[in-house]
This record gives C-alpha cells, structure tokens and sequence, in this order.
C-alpha cells in the first residue's frame, strides 16, 4: 500500500481519464484502475532523466543532417477513386461515410 | 548433405538463374514446412501460397526463355506485417487492419520484386510494432521455434521464426528499438538494424519514424548482406533517405580482422545481464581476437540513460502517428448509431486497438502535452543527443562496439507480459542503437539451456560492410553456433 501511495503523485486516475479523452480512446473502468498504477511506475523510471543536466545540450534527432530535400513537382498517376475508397467500412456512393459532426 | 531449404540463398538463386533448380520446387519446399510447422509456430499471419507458385512458376519461365534474371530470383521471402504488400492484407498485428489490403507496395517491397523475389507471406508481430516478445499480436503469439514454451521476442518476431525453422530463406522486419535484433537473437538467426535513412521507410506503416528502419533477416551472414544490397538505397518517396549509392554488401565479406578494433561497452555487460549472456560474449570477443581483432573495454555511462529517453521518444511519436486510425478511411470501426464524432472515435480506437498500444498512445500523448513536454519530450531528446555524441566519441578509438543483444535468454510466454516496465527494461542493449542512428547487427554466439543467445556489433553510421565483414568472419570460424532448431 505504501508503494501505491509513494507512486500516486505522478499522474492521477483522473488525468488518466483526461489525456485518454484527448487521445480519443475510451477506456474502461478497469482500464482506467490498471493504467494509473502502471503509468505511475513507468513515469517514476522516466523521472530519471531528471538526473541529467542538459540545458547546454541541442535536441538534435537526425544522424545525419539533411537540409531541403527537393524532388520535381511532377504529376504522378493518383490513387483511382475505387481503390482509395476499397479499404473504407462505411462509405456512401463515391464518398466515405464519417459520424455526424452536428 | 544440407536439405533444400538450408541451401543458402545466394547458392539457391545462382542454381535458379541457371536451370539447376526450379524456383517452384524451391519456393514448394518452403510452402510445405509453413504447412507442416506454422501450425505451431504461428510465424505468419498471411501465407500467399498460390501468388508465390504463380511468381515461382513465372521465374522459371524466365529461365528458360533465357531472359536476365534478379540477384533473387525464385528466393520466397517473408514480409512483416506493417509494410505494405499491394493485394496483400497488411494487418499490423492489429484489429484496426485487420482487413486492411493496401494498394500500393513499399519501396522495398517493389525492389525484392524488381528482383525476381518471392513473396511468401507476411509474419506475424507485436501489435504496431509495439512489443519485444510477439505476445500482443491481436492474431496470438508467434513460439520460438527452439522451445514452444518460450517466446521468439519481438516485435519482428514472426521475421525471425519462419528463418530460424527454415520457413522462409529471408524475411524483412523492422526495427524501432530493437525489434529485428531482439527476435534475431531469441531465434538463433542474423539480423540487421541499418543505419537510419539506407533504407525507406516509404510504405512502412509508422510506430515511431525517427527511430526505425527496415532491414534483413538472414540465416547466415552472405545472405542477409545480399538482401540489404537489395533494400538500401536512395528513395524520393522518404526525403530522409540519405544520399548513398546502394553497395554491393557482399563484396565486403571475406579477409581477416587484423588491426580491426572492438570495443565491449561495460554498461551493457554488467548488473542484469544473465550470467551465460555475459559469457558468450566475452567468448565471442576471444573469437574476434583470434581472428586478429583487438578487442578493448569502454565505458559509456550515459547509456544508462537510453531506454527512458528511447521509450519517452518512441510513445511521443507512436501518439502521433496512431491519430490517424479513425475508422473512416481504412481500418476498424465500431458500429454504432447517433455517436456524435468524437464519442465514435474514442470507441473505435478503444475496441481496435490492443492494451498495449493504448498504453504506449495514452502515455505518449501525456509526454507531449502542456506543462509536461520540456521535462519528458524535450529532455528525451537531448539525452538522445548526448547519446550519439557518446557514441562518436568511442567510434574515435573503436571500428565497432560489441554488447549482447539481449539481457537475458528468450523467457517464457506469460512470463512477462503483465509487467509493461518489466518488459520494457529488456530493450536495454538494443535502444540506444536507434535512438544514435546507427547500424547493428545481431549474431548467434551461443545456447543456454537449448535457447540461442546473440551478440551485438555496433558501427557508426553506413557502417554496414564493416558489420558484415566481422560477422562473416565469427561465422565461418564459428559454424557451431548457426544451427537449426529441432523441429524437422
């Protein structure tokens, strides 16, 4: 109970709730119980980095630096119409079918 | 006498150019052992069967019409399941793909066809890629070929399976933090992590694309040389492909280690790794030093640092790239009347993704959101930073850097699979690869217990030919350790 109660602190059943809603995954009551006691483990094995002074260090994520890839502007043959709406569960004559927004 | 489907590949397309060998018996012995074993292994998602004997039938065709042939012609390979095959389900492991036939091919699914390749079918995989051990595939585990009980690791674990129990002479996987080099170690065969932007990622369906490349597993160095020349290259379609003339790998092979320096990076080598881990690696260096290599230690104490940043980096991106699965345009979609859109949206992505990938997209999103994106993030990536200065900085002394691939021999299915941190810590050796950029391979160097256990080569970047040129050498002075499971 001790350990549950020392992990609590980095993130909370309800901002469980929160950035799942911002991901748009709808968790179960479970899910929501499960993912707050990882998270809170896994989060205290990201605090390490903490440990690290990296004001002077540039995040830098490419090996080898590239700069302005060109390529021709060139027409190419698109995807037909058929073949971009085969892989669709819903779709409605030559459309796809999306939740209503309104 | 080796049996037909331990003929190496660069032998096998040689007697298919030449009449000696019908590709259609070659790729027919292939589909037989997938009939006869991946009942058990569980290696492939998909198998194409009659596609590849028609392709098999059509190179033979070739052959006798005299017509110049592919450096793969007739080769049957295996593909993992998030790189597009056109025509062929590409599922991801994932019930959002389920039923998702893409209508293109990747780049390099083009260019093993531009080769008169075979594609046999796709392996199976942790789900999006997400996973060191196979286990959250939504189409169940794929078993390691040398012990059912135990898992073949992951995510390219099927890639590495078919290999292993000679269900395939070659496959492709990728590689995110470790995921060609993990299974390619847990199953006794070669894999290789290329250097970041040799191969395109065009086609490659995105985990974390700052991370991952595509490359070659093999069951013997020459090939999976042969099937990198075959992928490498420049690509208009990934502008992060780098600029190289695609090498003929095999030329590399061959010639001793003198003078070549290896280093053995301390950190990866001591406190929680397996003690029969440590050993075949300190033997596997002693072998290197015969061959003429002088093997020395180095420290890199930053490393101790690479799998949060690697997992803080990886879920970021995995957050992003996973938004696009919104059940309109392809993929999994929930049925459902009057949801308004985003209530439809959270369902669908609830019920079509796994626990882990949920995970990793919850956390990612987390990671990235306000007020936490400087202390996670950002932080991530300048440890990322002072990660590949570190690694620069022993490539000034050391040609290669040598470090087991895995911690520990391959664990048994279930045994981990309920401790997501748990599971994440045996990344340790293979993330900070990725998150430098640069290439790896990993090589069969030993067994415990009847399990296979793999060495890391580490080079700087495009440092491939060195990578296989080393790793040839180990192999033919070390034959012993390329063996076949016991399966049949």
């Amino acid at each position: 109970m001790e350990e549950k109660g020392r992990a609590e602190k980095h993130i909370s059943r309800r901002e469980v709730e929160h950035v799942a809603w911002l991901a748009r995954i709808e968790l179960s009551e479970e899910e929501k119980e499960l993912y707050t006691q990882q998270f809170n483990q896994i989060l205290a094995y990201f605090g390490k980095l903490a440990e690290l002074n990296t004001e002077e260090v540039p995040p830098e994520l490419h090996v080898v630096s590239l700069v302005n890839v060109y390529r021709d502007d060139k027409v190419k043959k698109p995807l037909s119409r058929g073949e971009a709406l085969k892989n669709a569960p819903k779709k409605r004559e030559e459309y796809f079918e999306a939740p209503k927004i309104l | 006498m080796a049996r037909l489907f331990e003929l190496p590949v660069w032998e096998a397309s040689g007697q298919i150019r030449s009449g000696e060998l019908s590709a259609e018996e070659y790729v027919s012995c292939f589909l037989e052992r997938v009939e006869r074993l991946d009942g058990e292994v569980k290696a492939y998602i998909t198998v194409v069967r009659e596609k590849a004997l028609r392709q098999a039938r059509l190179v033979d065709r070739k052959v006798k019409a005299g017509l110049k042939l592919g450096r793969l012609a007739g080769v049957p390979v295996a593909v993992k399941d998030n790189i597009c095959t056109v025509g062929i389900r590409t599922t991801c492991a994932s019930r959002m793909l389920e039923n998702f036939v893409p209508p293109y091919d990747a780049t390099v699914v083009e260019r093993l066809k531009a080769e008169d390749a075979v594609i046999l079918g796709k392996t199976n995989m942790d789900e999006f890629a997400m996973g060191t051990s196979t286990e959250t595939s939504y189409f169940g585990p794929t078993r390691n070929p040398w012990n059912l009980e135990r898992v073949p690791g992951g995510s390219s674990g099927g890639s590495a399976a078919a290999v292993a129990a000679g269900m395939a002479p070659l496959s492709l996987g990728s590689d995110t933090g470790g995921s060609i080099r993990c299974p390619a170690s847990f199953c006794g065969v070669v894999g290789l992590k290329p250097t970041y932007g040799l191969v395109s990622r065009y086609g490659l369906i995105a985990y974390a694309n700052s991370l991952e490349q595509i490359g070659p597993l093999a069951f013997n160095t020459r090939d999976c040389s042969l099937l990198l020349s075959v992928i490498a290259g420049r690509d208009l379609r990934d502008s992060t492909t780098l600029s190289v003339e695609a090498v003929g790998y095999g030329e590399a092979l061959g010639g001793n280690l003198k003078g070549f320096k290896v280093g053995l990076v301390k950190e990866l080598m001591g406190e929680g790794t397996h003690p029969a881990v440590v050993e075949a690696v300190q033997r596997f260096a002693g072998k290197l030093e015969e061959l003429g290599a002088w093997i020395g230690e180095v420290s890199l104490p930053i490393l101790d640092y690479a799998l949060p940043a690697y997992y803080i980096i990886a879920m970021s991106e995995a957050s992003s790239n996973l938004a696009r699965y919104d059940g309109i345009r392809y993929g999994f979609r929930a049925e459902g009347e009057g949801l308004d859109w985003s209530r439809e949206f959270s369902v669908t992505r609830s019920l079509g993704f796994g626990p882990e990938v949920k995970r990793r997209i919850i956390l990612g999103t987390y990671a990235l959101s306000a007020g936490y994106y400087d202390r996670f993030f950002l932080k991530a990536v300048k440890v990322a930073t002072l990660i590949r200065r570190s690694l620069a900085e022993a490539f000034k002394k050391f040609n290669l850097l040598l470090a087991p691939t895995m911690p520990l021999p391959p664990f048994r299915l279930g045994e981990k699979i309920s401790d997501p941190l748990a599971l994440y810590m045996c990344d340790i050796d293979t993330v900070p690869v990725n998150l430098a950029g640069v290439p790896a391979i990993s090589i069969p160097c030993g067994f415990h217990g009847g399990l296979p256990l793999g060495a890391q080569l580490i080079a700087p970047p495009l440092g491939e030919e060195s990578l296989l040129k080393t790793a040839e050498a180990y192999e033919k002075a070390a034959p012993e350790m390329f063996r076949r499971p016991p399966l049949g």
